[in-house]
């Protein structure tokens, strides 16, 4: 693993994208990791095109900008990828994350991603929807994204989102969520 | 050994708060204000704490309750960002022309017009001349840090003086990183009972504050507050000894980073300067000899100190998220004084200065790199272009 991995998320207001930012910072500050976990704020508006970024690494971190060079890209709501190029400054070596019905090569097609680069889907929406009973995409994408990139183990993510949902909402919701994470880690697949 | 968290800045701050558990918290509890007074209040609420809580109409009563609390006697804070701290301005020379010790953690943000949210200088600069002290902070760490020591300096009885923690608005105030929590009592026992001085409540001893003083005494009144700043700078000092042997954490009058061999430095506060520390290090290893200056107490300013530490250097860039219109920008003006005072032996450095990041447009890292590369071709001796510029322009 690199020494600071960089997380660009994009999602639609109200998806729970920040959240799940947030959750994954969390989750990574076990074993003295530093983490940070901030959104792009601007006009705060349900469906409006938002970004949320995350660090990890196990030094401390000092730089308090946005992402420019991911090497995660989690893409959160898929029709965003026609409003903006998401693929702008991922590294040659990035993993994207996508919620999408389609087949992980389309999206590879659709990304123009490179050979060097890995491309993974996971139908986040109908896993909520099934689970939780609401398209909100965070809960399964967070599954997904811990899967590919090994940051924490699935059993501290579900611990870690337990906590953090614990807080605020009701018993059938959270483990509502909790399946939905395990879901998300569960299918994705690459392509 | 305290809990290590992933939290926001309002969020350490407003738990530092929680720990120091004031008797009186006076706001406004609206836009611009943050997040900072919302989670005091459920810890009020919820009787974490035990403070009194007043709601104002406005940041100028905020203010004034605030005043008119601590004259009373009690231990008092409020929090404010941006307009807030503006609207404010007229209370803001009464609680230091009447030495009251109230704690104010600033979330720096841009002042209007046109309108704007986010991260920015302005409110904090403009409020240099209140005759408050002024701590400014890195990060969240170093936010939560600065409140908790707050307490024991502005409330020194030495001093008596009010006293703003300033803060990066959204950069550190609305993000997430590591920190690390003291437990509650090891902060209870650091900050210690408070200390009341002449307070209004004690009816026995009947006492006026800020009555009018004609052309007899107003001069000389003035002269005290002048002295009384001339102390702060030792009771900063001492306060962070002490709680450097609490914490583990060293705090200065400000940081040197890399700073004794280099031949160029930036003198940059908050956020920015985390960001610039990287490529510092990212200079050091291609042979540069660069370095960072970071204030944190700029009100008293270390004039002497400040000077001294960069006297040596070949060419210096004051970074400044503020402007004086018409003028250098806020922070110029101050190590231009310092650099002009410092002794030596005729030789200082060649000084220029940037505005970068108004109205929270980003800092990045190639932005440092740009001018840490000028400052190495003036120290080779190339000509210094215009002193003031604006970076990260778009053109």
């Amino acid at each position: 693993m690199p020494e600071m991995i960089e997380i660009r998320w994009h999602g639609r207001g109200g998806q729970g994208t920040v959240t799940a930012a947030k959750v994954l910072a969390d989750a990574c500050l076990s074993g003295g990791r530093y983490v940070q976990a901030f959104p792009e704020y601007g006009p705060e508006r349900a469906g409006a095109p938002l970004r949320a970024y995350n660090r990890v690494s196990d030094h401390e971190l000092r730089l308090y900008c946005p992402v420019v060079n991911p090497g995660i890209v989690s893409i959160v709501d898929a029709t965003i990828m026609d409003a903006m190029d998401v693929t702008e400054g991922a590294l040659d070596d990035a993993i994207f994350v996508v919620n999408s019905t389609k087949d992980p090569a389309d999206i590879r097609k659709a990304l123009k991603a490179k050979n060097t680069q890995k491309v993974f889907t996971v139908d986040a929406t109908s896993i909520a929807i099934s689970e939780i009973g609401r398209p909100l995409p965070n809960s399964p994408m967070l599954g997904a994204v811990v899967k590919v990139t090994d940051l924490v183990t699935l059993s501290h993510l579900i611990e870690e989102v337990r906590k953090s949902f614990g807080k605020k909402f009701a018993e059938k919701i959270i483990s509502g969520n909790l399946k939905a994470v395990e879901r998300g880690y569960k299918e994705v697949r690459e392509g | 050994m305290g809990k290590v968290v992933a939290v926001t800045g309002n969020e350490a701050v407003a738990n530092a708060l929680r720990q120091a558990d004031p008797d009186v918290c006076s706001l406004y509890p609206i836009t611009p204000q943050t997040d900072i007074v919302q989670r005091f209040s459920s810890f009020v609420a919820n009787g974490q704490v035990q403070t009194e809580l007043l709601n104002a109409e406005s940041e100028h009563s905020a203010m004034s309750a605030a005043i008119g609390a601590a004259a009373g006697g009690g231990r008092v804070i409020t929090a404010t960002s941006s307009q807030g701290l503006a609207l404010m301005w007229e209370m803001l020379h009464i609680a230091s022309g009447m030495n009251l010790p109230i704690i104010m953690p600033l979330v720096n943000r841009a002042l209007s017009a046109p309108l704007n949210i986010h991260g920015d200088h302005s409110d904090g600069m403009g409020a240099r001349d209140t005759g408050w002290i002024q701590l400014w902070s890195e990060n969240a760490q170093e936010a939560y840090d600065n409140t908790i020591m707050s307490f024991r300096i502005g409330e020194h009885t030495d001093i008596r003086l009010p006293i703003m923690v300033c803060m990066d608005g959204f950069i550190v105030s609305h993000s997430i990183a590591r920190m690390e929590y003291l437990e509650d009592d090891e902060v209870k026992k650091f900050i210690g009972p408070y200390q009341k001085v002449n307070p209004l409540l004690d009816l026995e001893h009947p006492k006026s504050f800020g009555p009018l003083i004609l052309t007899d005494l107003y001069h000389e009144y003035k002269r005290l507050q002048h002295e009384i700043m001339g102390r702060v700078k030792n009771v900063v000092l001492q306060v962070s000894d002490e709680f450097g042997k609490l914490s583990g954490r060293k705090y200065g009058l400000f940081e040197s980073y890399r700073l004794e061999d280099a031949e160029i430095a930036l003198v940059i506060l908050n956020s920015a300067a985390g960001t610039s520390k990287d490529v510092v290090d990212e200079l050091r290893d291609k042979g540069i000899k660069a370095g960072l200056l970071k204030p944190r107490l700029f009100r008293p300013f270390p004039y002497v100190e400040v000077g001294q530490a960069l006297k040596h250097l070949k060419a210096v860039c004051v970074m400044d998220r503020a402007d004086s219109f018409g003028g250098y920008g806020p922070m110029f003006m101050e190590i231009s004084s310092a650099m002009y005072q410092a002794d030596g032996e005729g030789r200082k450095p060649k000084l220029i200065n940037k505005i970068y990041g108004l109205g929270g447009r980003d800092y990045m890292p190639h932005d440092a790199r740009k001018v840490l590369l000028e400052l190495n071709e003036i120290a080779k001796g190339a000509p210094v272009g215009a002193v003031k510029e604006y970076i990260g322009v778009r053109e």
